[in-house]
């Protein structure tokens, strides 16, 4: 899933200051499973924020909504009618469901209220860890189910650096070095013959805004244009 | 001859080769590398330039390996992955080469979190394996996309080792893969640990390894107990046993620096007896004035003309 983290309530405040009527509008997916930007998340900001405006002369609004989706056009028609009664909106989704909103109300200015931080897992209740960068190029065939982009680094595809302290990372005696995971791992399922061969420079896939059309729909989005 | 630089002459000639290193300066400082470069003239064979070590900002390293060659040293260019991607890198060895550097050391480089600019971007583009490949390949003719080089650099090509980091067992194999890379000399991180580094030898001897490359023993002395602590517990990759501690806790404090050296040497003595090292990489941190007394003591000089 995709990992987030709600910004600084001060931050938040600064980027919605001068609105009257602020709409904030949760994700029911990613980022409500990792406990930043669900329903509950919303209405504990909504809560926040009405708080910390009682002292005003004139108070802002808050209203509260949330979609299954952001990222999806089906849920944020949902919104159609919600929306022009607001100013401005404060979204929790990522940062693909916050753009996705603002792209279907342009007249609206949109806010976010998370970094979105990483793809990751769910290691226990509210403990979540990155594993992928989303490369484009995947090697986890290589190097025995563990992302050496992600763990490792310095993205390493040939390590590991002479920098191990034992089994660790040499940045963090708390972070497992990837190429000892990946080492470990291997020779366990004795395939160590996996990494013997220079894995060559990467395709970076990501260095440029990508679209995905998945096979048997080219020709539907083609007609289309 | 491959790139016909010094220390390649001295290396196949079947000399005992004495590398040094000598870090750029924070500022565009002239007169420090000038100062630095009179205590290693003549003394060592080629001088390692660092690449923004520990990741702090220097005076870039190809800039000062072409001003050490002006102060008649031969460089040996460190190149790290962390700060360049395959484009820069690429560009810079053409430079280099065209401005009369011959050798080149391929490194990932520290992580940027350790150095004066810990927000950075971390660029790791390739990594210290494939970087030694694309000099390889460079050096033959062939840019890495494949296409064909107007001139090639002809670079001696060096890479690192590091025989103490966990885990030791794969540490051999990975000295194989960067000799299939390409490497034609490696400079081992500094030794402490003689009995590790000695398996590892023995370990890099038997798979046949030392006939392929020449290894270059990596020596650091120890300055004073409180170096001796410090590498120990703080720097990353680091193997400090403690009979080096407790031999300088041995020795009054304002001694502890001749101790160092005289350790140092010790080792340079093992090594030139060792089967399958073929000379001494001298990391003497901030203490380059102290290399010519650590040259004569080991009795590395004179150093052979090539």
């Amino acid at each position: 899933m995709i990992v987030a983290k709600r910004k600084p309530f001060e931050e938040i405040k600064g980027l919605i200051q001068g609105y009257k009527k602020i709409l904030v509008v949760g994700c029911g997916t990613c980022v409500a499973v990792c406990l930043a930007g669900g329903e509950k998340e919303v209405g504990v900001l909504a809560a926040e924020l009405r708080l910390s405006q009682k002292s005003e002369k004139e108070p802002a609004e808050f209203g509260e909504a949330t979609v299954q989706r952001q990222c999806d056009r089906e849920f944020l028609a949902e919104l159609d009618d919600l929306v022009p009664e607001y100013d401005a909106l404060l979204s929790m989704a990522c940062g693909a469901g916050i753009q996705f909103l603002a792209e279907r109300f342009p007249d609206t200015p949109v806010f976010p209220a998370v970094d979105t931080t990483f793809i990751g897992v769910n290691q226990d209740v509210g403990w979540y860890e990155e594993r992928c960068k989303a490369c484009g190029s995947c090697v986890l065939g290589m190097t025995a189910g563990i992302c050496p982009v992600t763990m490792c680094a310095k993205s390493l595809l040939n390590g590991p650096c002479g920098g191990t302290n034992g089994s660790s990372c040499e940045v963090d005696p708390n972070q497992p070095c990837a190429w000892h995971m990946i080492y470990e791992r291997l020779a366990r399922q004795g395939r160590l013959d996996k990494i013997i061969e220079i894995c060559p420079a990467n395709d970076w896939r990501n260095q440029k805004p990508q679209t995905l059309i998945q096979p048997g729909y080219e020709e539907r989005y083609e007609s289309g244009k | 001859m491959k790139s016909g630089s010094k220390l390649e002459k001295i290396l196949s000639a079947g000399h005992f080769a004495f590398t040094g290193e000598l870090g750029p300066p924070r500022g565009a400082n002239l007169e420090a590398i000038q100062k630095k470069a009179g205590h290693l003239k003549g003394v060592v064979d080629s001088v390692n330039i660092t690449d923004n070590q520990t990741a702090v900002v220097r005076m870039s390293s190809w800039a000062a390996s072409i001003l050490a060659i002006q102060e008649g040293l031969e460089p040996n260019y460190q190149m790290v992955c962390r700060d360049r991607n395959r484009l820069a890198m690429q560009s810079d060895i053409l430079g280099a080469y065209a401005l009369g550097i011959r050798n080149m050391l391929c490194l990932s480089g520290d992580h940027q979190q350790f150095g004066d600019h810990p927000q950075c971007k971390g660029v790791f583009d390739i990594d210290s394996m494939q970087l030694i490949m694309a000099v390889k390949e460079m050096r033959d003719g062939k840019f890495i996309n494949g296409q064909e080089i107007d001139e090639p650099p002809r670079m001696f090509i060096g890479a690192a080792a590091n025989p103490f980091a966990e885990p030791f067992e794969w540490r051999v194999y990975r000295l194989a893969k960067k000799i299939k890379a390409g490497a034609d000399f490696i400079q081992t991180q500094c030794i402490y640990n003689m009995e590790k580094m000695r398996e590892w030898v023995k370990r890099a001897r038997d798979m046949g390894l030392t006939e392929k490359v020449y290894i270059l023993a990596g020596i650091t002395p120890m300055k004073s107990l409180g170096m001796a602590r410090y590498m120990k517990s703080k720097v990353p990759g680091m193997d400090v046993p403690d009979e080096v501690i407790n031999r300088l806790k041995g020795v009054e404090k304002k001694k502890q620096g001749q101790e160092g050296i005289a350790m140092a040497c010790e080792q340079i003595q093992e090594f030139k007896e060792m089967k399958g090292i073929s000379g001494i990489h001298l990391m003497a941190i901030e203490w380059e004035h102290r290399v010519p007394e650590i040259a004569e003591q080991a009795g590395m000089l004179p150093r052979p003309e090539v």
